[in-house]
C-alpha cells in the first residue's frame, strides 16, 4: 500500500488493498492536523448498464455474472428473476430449490473470503504488523489450521455451484424459469459429506470473532460506529432470508419503517443521486431525502432487520448478536464480520436441509417461457446487500434500459461514513503509522465492498478527485482519462 | 466419369473430372478447414480458409471453388497455409464483437472450434468493435450482427434450398453486413418462411432461437444437408 502526506495536509491511500476493486481514499486534514473530513473514492468504470441495452433480455442471467467473480450466483439470480417477471413464469419446485442452494453457496463462499481471506489477518496478526505478511499468506504462516479451512470453506461454496451447473465461477446454470441441469444423486452425496466440516469451521469462525470482541471491546462498539436506516430482505415472518423475500426498512432506533415491500417496487422507497467526486452513486431512502435517508444493507443490515434465522444453531447465535444492541440494531460497523460469520453458520444448515429435499434432484428444472411483458424487476441478497436487476424492453424484447442497483452502491454514503470515522479515531496529524491507515481501510474493508459491481453508470459522472486544502481551496483536481 | 491424376500433401491420387479440391480432399481423408462451406448448398470460396498451394502458381486458391485438373501438385498443410489460416482467424475475431464468455453458442460454435484449432492464443491485429445491431424482431428468433462472420450460408440456404431469398448482403469491405428483404427489420419480412434453416446453419451465436440461454443452443445443421440429399433422391 502507498501511502504519503501531500504538503497540502491531504493524506492519500492508494490503493486500498484486500477489497474486491480498487479505490482511493483521501483525508483531508485541518491546520491543527486533525482529521476534517474522508473521502472514499471509487475510480472504476464499468458500463454494463448501458453496453447491454440493445441485447435480448434472455442474455442477462448469462452476460451479468461477469460483472463480478466473488458474487456472479446473486447477478444471475435476479437477472433469471427479472427476466421471469417479464415472461410471466415462475421456476419448477426443484429448479427454485436449486437456485436457492447455489446462492446459499455463493453465501458461503464470499463470506469465508471475506472473513478468512481478507479480512482476519488484521486482528489475527495484528492491526500494526507488516503489511506484507498482513494476508492469507501470513496467516497460512502463523495459523495453517485456521488458513486451510477457511479456503476450504470457500472450495465448499463454490463447490456447491460446480456440481450443479459444471462451474465454480461465472456460473452459466442459473436460466429464466429454474436451472439449466438437474443436480446428480452423485453430487448431492458429495455436497453433503461436507455439511460436517464447513459448521465446524464457521463455529470456529465465530469463536475467533467472539474472542477477538471480548478482548478489544472498547475497539470493536466504537469503531464507526454511528447510527443509519437499514434494509435488508425477510421472509413472511420477518426471518432472514438471502434468496427472495420482501424488503423491510429499519431506522436507527430499531422501528420498522417498510415491511413486507414487494422487490418490483423498490423505487418508491429509494432513489439515486450522483456525485462529482466518485463513479459509486449515492442511493438513499426516499421518504427520509438525501441528507437524512442513507442506510446500510449486507450482513450487519440483514441481521439487525431480520426477527429471527430459519435454522437453530444461527438463530443461537443471532440471540447472542441481538443483546449487544439490546433491543437496537447494532450500529459498530466491526460487527459486519460476526453477522457474516452468523450468516454462513444458517447457509450451511439451510444447504444441508436443502440438499435432504426428497425433490432436489427432480429432473423438473426448468419451465419454458417467451417474451410477453415489457418491464421486469429481480432482486435478491447478495453477500454484500440487497442487489436490484430492472430492465425495460421493447414489444420485441430487445433491452432498452438496464438498471442495476448494487449493494456496494447502497452502502456507499455508510463508507464515507466509516471512513470519516475511524480516520478521525486514528488518524491524528502528519505522523500517521501504517496501522493506522490500515484501520482506515479496515472501515472500507468491514462492508467488503465489490467495486467493480457497483460502478456502471455511463456518462453522467465524471471521475474527479479534488484535492483541499485546511483552508477549502481546491489546491489540485485530478481527473482520468 | 474420367479419372485424372493429381497429387495431394504426396499423395498420388486417381480422381473424377469436375469436382473441387474439397471434395475430393473430404474423399480422400484429407482435412481441410472450412467456415463459409456447406454440405448441401452452393460455394462462394467468401471465407478464405480451404486455401491450398498448387504447384505452377503462386496464388493461394480455395479448396472450395477450384477444380481438380490434371497432374496437380496440391499441397493443403504447409506452414504458409497454416500461417495463413491463423491470421484469416484472428481477422473474424477481429472484425465483429465477439465475446465467447457471455455468447449463446458458447461451447456450440464453429468459430470457436476453428480458434482452438489453429491454435489462437490471440488477436494480433486491432479489433474494429464496430457498432452492430441486434434484429430482435423476428417472433422466435435473433439475428445478432455482432457475431456474424459474412459466411453466408444463411443467404444460400434461404435461396437455394427454402427458396424464400430472405436474406442478402449489402455493402462492402468491413461494412458488408447480411440484411433481411431490403433492409428492413426481420420481423417485418414479407419473404421469410419462419423456417430456421439459416438458424440451423449458422456456424456462430449470430443467428439463434429466442429465449434460448447459454449452454441449452442446440442447431441441427445435419437437417440441411440430409434435406437437400433426400430432394436429390426425389424422395
Amino acid at each position: 500500500m502507498d501511502s504519503q502526506i501531500n504538503k497540502d495536509n491531504t493524506i492519500l491511500i492508494s490503493p486500498v488493498t484486500r477489497i474486491e476493486g480498487h479505490a482511493k481514499i483521501t483525508i483531508d486534514l485541518g491546520p491543527d492536523g486533525s482529521v476534517k473530513d474522508a473521502r472514499f473514492h471509487v475510480n472504476e468504470f464499468r458500463g454494463f448498464e448501458k453496453f447491454c441495452e440493445g441485447r435480448y433480455f434472455t442474455e442477462m442471467p448469462t452476460i451479468t455474472p461477469r460483472i463480478c467473480g466473488i458474487c456472479p450466483v446473486s447477478h444471475s439470480v435476479s437477472s433469471a428473476k427479472a427476466c421471469e417477471a417479464i415472461m410471466g413464469i415462475k421456476p419448477t419446485y426443484t429448479g427454485d430449490l436449486l437456485r436457492r442452494l447455489i446462492h446459499l453457496g455463493q453465501v458461503i463462499s464470499s463470506h469465508a473470503l471475506s472473513f478468512f481471506h481478507l479480512s482476519s489477518p488484521d486482528f489475527i496478526l495484528g492491526w500494526d504488523s507488516d503489511p506484507a505478511v498482513r494476508n492469507i499468506v501470513g496467516l497460512a504462516q502463523q495459523s495453517p489450521d485456521l488458513a486451510l479451512r477457511g479456503i476450504r470453506l470457500r472450495k465448499f461454496g463454490q463447490e456447491i455451484s460446480e456440481r450443479i451447473t459444471g462451474k465454480k465461477i461465472h456460473i452459466m446454470g442459473i436460466v429464466p424459469g429454474g436451472v439449466g441441469a438437474p443436480l446428480s444423486e452423485e453430487n448431492r452425496k458429495a455436497l453433503l459429506g461436507w455439511i460436517a466440516e464447513a459448521t465446524q469451521t464457521t463455529l470456529m469462525g465465530i469463536d475467533l470473532i467472539k474472542k477477538y470482541h471480548d478482548q478489544n471491546k472498547d475497539m470493536v462498539n466504537s469503531f464507526a460506529n454511528f447510527p443509519t436506516l437499514y434494509l435488508g430482505t425477510v421472509g413472511p415472518q420477518g426471518e432472514w432470508e438471502v434468496y427472495d423475500g420482501k424488503l423491510r426498512f429499519m431506522d436507527a432506533d430499531g422501528k420498522i419503517l417498510e415491511d413486507q415491500i414487494d422487490p418490483k417496487n423498490y423505487l418508491d422507497y429509494i432513489a439515486e443521486r450522483a456525485i462529482d467526486w466518485s463513479y459509486l452513486k449515492y442511493p438513499y431512502y426516499k421518504p427520509y431525502g438525501f441528507e437524512k435517508g442513507f442506510y446500510r444493507v449486507g450482513p450487519l443490515a440483514r441481521l439487525n432487520v431480520s426477527s429471527k434465522m430459519k435454522t437453530p444453531k444461527a438463530q443461537k447465535e443471532f440471540l447472542n448478536f441481538k443483546s449487544i444492541g439490546a433491543g437496537k440494531p447494532v450500529h459498530g460497523t466491526f460487527y459486519f464480520h460476526y453477522t457474516r460469520l452468523i450468516e454462513c453458520l444458517s447457509a450451511v444448515e439451510e444447504a444441508e436441509r436443502i440438499l435432504k429435499d426428497p425433490k432436489i434432484t427432480s429432473g423438473d428444472t426448468q419451465t419454458a417461457g417467451k417474451h410477453n411483458y415489457n418491464e421486469g424487476i429481480g432482486s435478491s441478497e447478495a453477500p454484500r446487500g440487497t442487489l436490484f436487476h430492472h430492465y425495460k424492453t421493447d414489444d420485441s424484447g430487445r433491452l432498452t434500459n438496464v438498471n442495476l442497483l448494487i449493494a456496494t452502491g447502497q452502502n456507499n454514503p455508510a463508507m464515507n461514513r466509516s471512513v470519516l470515522e475511524v480516520a478521525k479515531q486514528y488518524v491524528h496529524g502528519k505522523n500517521v503509522k501504517e496501522g493506522a491507515l490500515n484501520r482506515v481501510e479496515a472501515a472500507i474493508r468491514c462492508y467488503d465492498p465489490c467495486l467493480s459491481c457497483s460502478t456502471h453508470a455511463i456518462g453522467s459522472m465524471p471521475m474527479l478527485i479534488e484535492i483541499k486544502d485546511h483552508l477549502g481551496r481546491t489546491v489540485h483536481v485530478l481527473k482520468r482519462g | 466419369m474420367a479419372k485424372i491424376p493429381l497429387t495431394i500433401d504426396g499423395k498420388p491420387l486417381e480422381v473424377d473430372t469436375g469436382k473441387t479440391i474439397l471434395e475430393v480432399c473430404k474423399e480422400n481423408n484429407i482435412e481441410i478447414l472450412t467456415m463459409c462451406h456447406f454440405e448441401g448448398i452452393g460455394d462462394v470460396g467468401a471465407c478464405r480458409l480451404c486455401l491450398v498451394e498448387i504447384e505452377g502458381t503462386t496464388k493461394l486458391l480455395p479448396a472450395c471453388t477450384t477444380k481438380v485438373a490434371a497432374n496437380q501438385v496440391i499441397k493443403t498443410n504447409t506452414e504458409k497455409l497454416k500461417k495463413y489460416q491463423k491470421i484469416t482467424t484472428e481477422l473474424f475475431f477481429a472484425e465483429r464483437n465477439h465475446i465467447c464468455a457471455v455468447c449463446v453458442a458458447d461451447g456450440n460454435c464453429e468459430l470457436q472450434d476453428l480458434g482452438y484449432k489453429v491454435g489462437m492464443d490471440h488477436v494480433r491485429f486491432p479489433y474494429l468493435f464496430p457498432k452492430a445491431e441486434v434484429d430482435t424482431s423476428h417472433p422466435s428468433y435473433v439475428m445478432d450482427h455482432n457475431r456474424c462472420i459474412m459466411c453466408t450460408r444463411c443467404v444460400r440456404v434461404c435461396s437455394e434450398v427454402e427458396g424464400a431469398h430472405n436474406w442478402g448482403v449489402k455493402n462492402r469491405g468491413v461494412e458488408v453486413r447480411i440484411i433481411s428483404d431490403f433492409d428492413t427489420p426481420w420481423g417485418d419480412s414479407t419473404t421469410c418462411t419462419s423456417c430456421s434453416k439459416c438458424v440451423n446453419v449458422c456456424p456462430t451465436g449470430a443467428l439463434w432461437p429466442k429465449a434460448t440461454v447459454q449452454g441449452q443452443l442446440v442447431k441441427n445443421p445435419k437437417m440441411v444437408s440430409e434435406l437437400v440429399a433426400k430432394r436429390k433422391m426425389n424422395l
